[in-house]
């Protein structure tokens, strides 16, 4: 974890030092808060929002329960399930065999009759074994039945590239589960988020795909008071405006929200002031939001890890042009992953993924240019 | 495993002179070679062995079974195996099956129902041997072939036509169809196109009932489940992914594999390394029973002791029904590749008329009886496709319904309600 934020320090070299400083802040903040919070702190990791959340839904529901890899007795593979099976016990917190098709459609089958299932894939790249459960039994089951049987289960783990993980351990399955009507699709950002978010999907009555991001997990967030409440929840289907702007609007998720809000302030510099949209819900989409910001500002541009080809970004540009058209002063930019499998070595995957750099170049041709071809990042 | 009354037809053992066949494997048991499987490239003689019970034990691999199960001994055929009213009932059931069916094969002909029909003629047996022990709360899933499946689990026989004709009184308002028979109330878990899709869901479904009993504290929970699959999905993943977590974990399911020898055309014989399916139970540490499933009698047998292991926490079983399906895979198959003396040879084996004949002969219901329960599930039907027929469709707006079961997708609130209930809510856009 903590070679994961050397290596972003070393990713931000370029930058101003203030980014260095604040890394090397939340460096030591996240040493100092590896346990649960205690009354008074405010600031909390998203491994501790998401653990902490997971713990209040089970106990204040007992149909709910985690089912995965390596969540019991290993304390989860990246420790988000720690301390459950203690409290627990093996009934609730189930750790199963290397069977995703099977236990996810265990899951899907309980979540008929009643159950809360939170299915944990070690990674998004290994639902893939399980997508059809997750496509075919869980989201369109309510409608086949027409309203009969729904299915309240949540499907979480980490999405999206990681570090040096090669390219089968590295695709974000954003875009793939935010076409499917049927599910819910969040992708959380701070602990805010993270707590907030998970604890809607858990109460939620409908499949939730929760896509977490490994390289999050260790970073660590102010939380307010309202947030560390266990009824706390956020809803679904909105976007959070992070940093307001009128210059131009950048929409990420995930931990490209990060890397935009860096942005924003190297932007802010060149006296372009950049409003941070944290999309938070893909699936549904905040468009309501999006686009009341796109006829504020009059550009946008859209931030993803995913591959560029169908991603998010195309889905928010083609909303942005149908309905704020008018409002446009420039050509709607997206900024995605590269279009290859992820590399392995590193200098080559820094440069399959946005970088900060990368934002702050296509906020400025945005800003400027006149001419209408897109340079792809 | 043997059971009382339950005559078990040999394990099939393959012919070296076959053509077009793999190659010929070695079988380690030395039982005599009486095949009842008519495969299209094979010519077998057909005799059946009359009393398996030794040689099944020696061939038997059933041995890492609890030892609850208990052998039983050759009851004197004089003895009854179910009551006047159960074999009405039974006999009932099966007739709904197959008069249900063959309505829908002319249904669809005529240009009212569409899309992919699979109908389950000469395999009633299996449905009404299995589902007729249930109770309401128990679970059952199947496949596409799953009209009767929802028919003996008691959904009614023109919620299912409706169903069929796309029609808004459906069972699931038209918006599932043939494949996806769905109901909440009798507990139908659907309706699954994808083979093997079921299989998961039926296993989270007995996970359910094990959970309610041990963490919800629900004691007198002791709901089980029925998966209906066929034999080409018993080489499927997720049925070996099922069969090991249902086992380590002990869920109250039975898989009932229903053997019709074919999957669309491609017969199990060219599609299985090992085709002697119930052996793959004991592999997984579960019994694994083969059982004639053309006579529903030896089914209802096999069932009870099955239900009743369920039910008991004993764990999960596999049940391989040998059955024959007399239509082609779905209404579009030409049915070209099965033998036609095959399908001679199962004809005569016609679930229904050999449960009639014995209802008759040990003189627990009259030629009488018989025809007006007939006469009856004439009616029934003949209704059911009127009562379809005059049904409307479902209105434009039924489209975006029931997508999310969420009204507007915005989630739960903390105070548990909806959120767009909460009219502060729709006021701004961002922060909350």
């Amino acid at each position: 974890m903590l070679g994961t934020i050397r290596q972003k320090a070393v990713a931000a070299r370029s930058l101003s030092s203030q980014v260095l400083e604040n890394d090397l802040m939340r460096l030591r903040s996240v040493a100092s808060v590896m346990r649960h919070y205690s009354a008074g702190t405010k600031e909390m990791t998203v491994r501790d929002a998401l653990n902490s959340a997971l713990d209040e839904e089970m106990a204040a529901d007992p149909s709910v329960f985690v089912m995965g890899e390596e969540v019991g007795e290993y304390q989860g593979a990246y420790k988000i399930t720690k301390g459950l099976l203690d409290k627990y016990g093996p009934e609730r917190v189930v750790d199963t065999p290397i069977t995703e098709a099977g236990f996810a459609g265990i899951g899907v089958g309980s979540a008929y009759h009643g159950l809360r299932p939170v299915v944990e894939f070690m990674t998004f790249n290994f639902s893939m074994q399980a997508i059809d459960h997750i496509i075919n039994s869980a989201a369109k089951s309510n409608y086949m039945s027409a309203g009969q049987i729904n299915v309240p289960i949540v499907f979480r783990g980490p999405n999206g590239p990681a570090a040096g993980v090669g390219a089968q351990h590295s695709q974000c399955y954003g875009a793939w589960y935010g076409s499917v009507p049927g599910l819910k699709v969040l992708v959380p950002y701070s602990s805010e988020d993270a707590r907030g978010l998970l604890k809607a999907a858990i109460r939620d009555p409908d499949p939730v795909v929760f896509l977490e991001n490994e390289l999050l997990y260790g970073e660590s967030f102010p939380v307010s008071a309202e947030a560390l409440n266990s009824s706390f929840c956020l809803p679904i289907g909105k976007a959070k405006i992070e940093r307001e702007g009128k210059d131009i609007t950048i929409t990420a998720f995930s931990k490209m929200v990060g890397y935009a809000l860096k942005a924003a302030e190297i932007l802010e510099k060149d006296g372009i002031s950049a409003e941070v949209i944290n999309l938070r819900s893909i699936r549904p989409l905040d468009r309501a939001t999006i686009n009341a910001s796109v006829r504020k500002t009059n550009r946008l541009v859209t931030v993803e890890e995913g591959f560029p080809q169908h991603g998010i970004g195309a889905e928010i540009c083609a909303s942005v042009v149908e309905d704020s058209f008018g409002y446009l002063d420039a050509p709607v930019e997206r900024i995605a992953g590269a279009d290859v499998p992820t590399p392995y070595a590193a200098n080559l995957e820094r440069m399959a993924f946005p970088q900060i750099e990368d934002i702050v170049r296509a906020a400025r041709r945005v800003c400027y240019r006149k001419s209408s071809i897109a340079a792809s990042a | 495993m043997a059971f009382a009354g339950a005559k078990i037809i040999q394990p099939l053992t393959v012919h070296a002179s076959a053509t077009r066949s793999p190659d010929p494997f070695t079988n380690n048991k030395s039982t005599s070679l009486s095949s009842p499987f008519l495969g299209s490239t094979r010519t077998l003689t057909l005799t059946r062995s009359v009393s398996p019970f030794t040689q099944r034990r020696s061939a038997s691999t059933v041995v890492a079974v609890s030892d609850v199960v208990k052998e039983k001994k050759v009851k004197a055929t004089s003895n009854l195996l179910l009551t006047k009213e159960e074999g009405l009932e039974v006999y009932e059931d099966m007739y709904l099956g197959r008069a249900f069916e063959d309505m829908c094969a002319q249904m669809y002909y005529r240009g009212k129902m569409f899309g992919f029909v699979h109908l389950y003629n000469g395999q009633e047996a299996v449905s009404s041997g299995f589902i007729k022990l249930l109770k309401k709360e128990d679970s059952v899933v199947s496949t596409y072939r799953d009209h009767v499946h929802a028919l003996s689990k008691g959904v009614p026989a023109r919620a299912v036509m409706s169903e069929l004709f796309g029609k808004k009184t459906g069972c699931c308002r038209g918006q599932g169809g043939s494949m996806h028979m769905f109901s909440a109330e009798h507990n139908v878990l659907g309706g699954f196109a994808f083979i093997g899709e079921g299989i998961p869901v039926a296993t989270g479904a007995a996970f359910t009932s094990k959970y309610k009993r041990e963490v919800l504290k629900e004691d007198d929970c002791d709901h089980v489940t029925l998966a209906f699959f066929g034999d080409g999905t018993a080489n499927n993943g997720q049925f070996f992914e099922c069969l090991n977590m249902a086992a380590l974990w002990k869920l109250p399911i039975i898989f009932v594999v229903e053997n019709n020898l074919w999957a669309i055309g491609m017969s199990h014989l060219r599609a299985t390394s090992d085709p002697e399916i119930w052996k793959k139970g004991p592999a997984f540490g579960m019994p694994g029973i083969h059982v004639d499933g053309m006579d529903v009698l030896k089914v209802r047998e096999v069932a009870k002791e099955a239900i009743g292991r369920a039910r008991r926490g004993e764990g999960p079983t596999l049940v391989e029904c040998e059955t024959y399906r007399f239509r082609g895979h779905s209404l579009a198959d030409p049915d070209e590749l099965r033998d036609p003396a095959e399908k001679a040879h199962y004809a005569k084996r016609d679930p229904i008329t050999q449960f009639k004949k014995y209802l008759i002969e040990s003189k627990l219901a009259t030629e009488a009886d018989l025809k007006a329960i007939e006469k009856k599930i004439d009616e029934v039907v003949e209704d059911a496709v009127e009562f379809a027929d005059e049904s409307p469709a479902p209105s434009r707006s039924q489209l975006l319904e029931n997508v999310f079961a969420d009204p507007r997708g915005f989630g739960i609130g903390p105070d548990g309600k909806y959120r767009c209930e909460d009219p502060k809510f729709t006021e701004g856009t961002a922060q909350v």
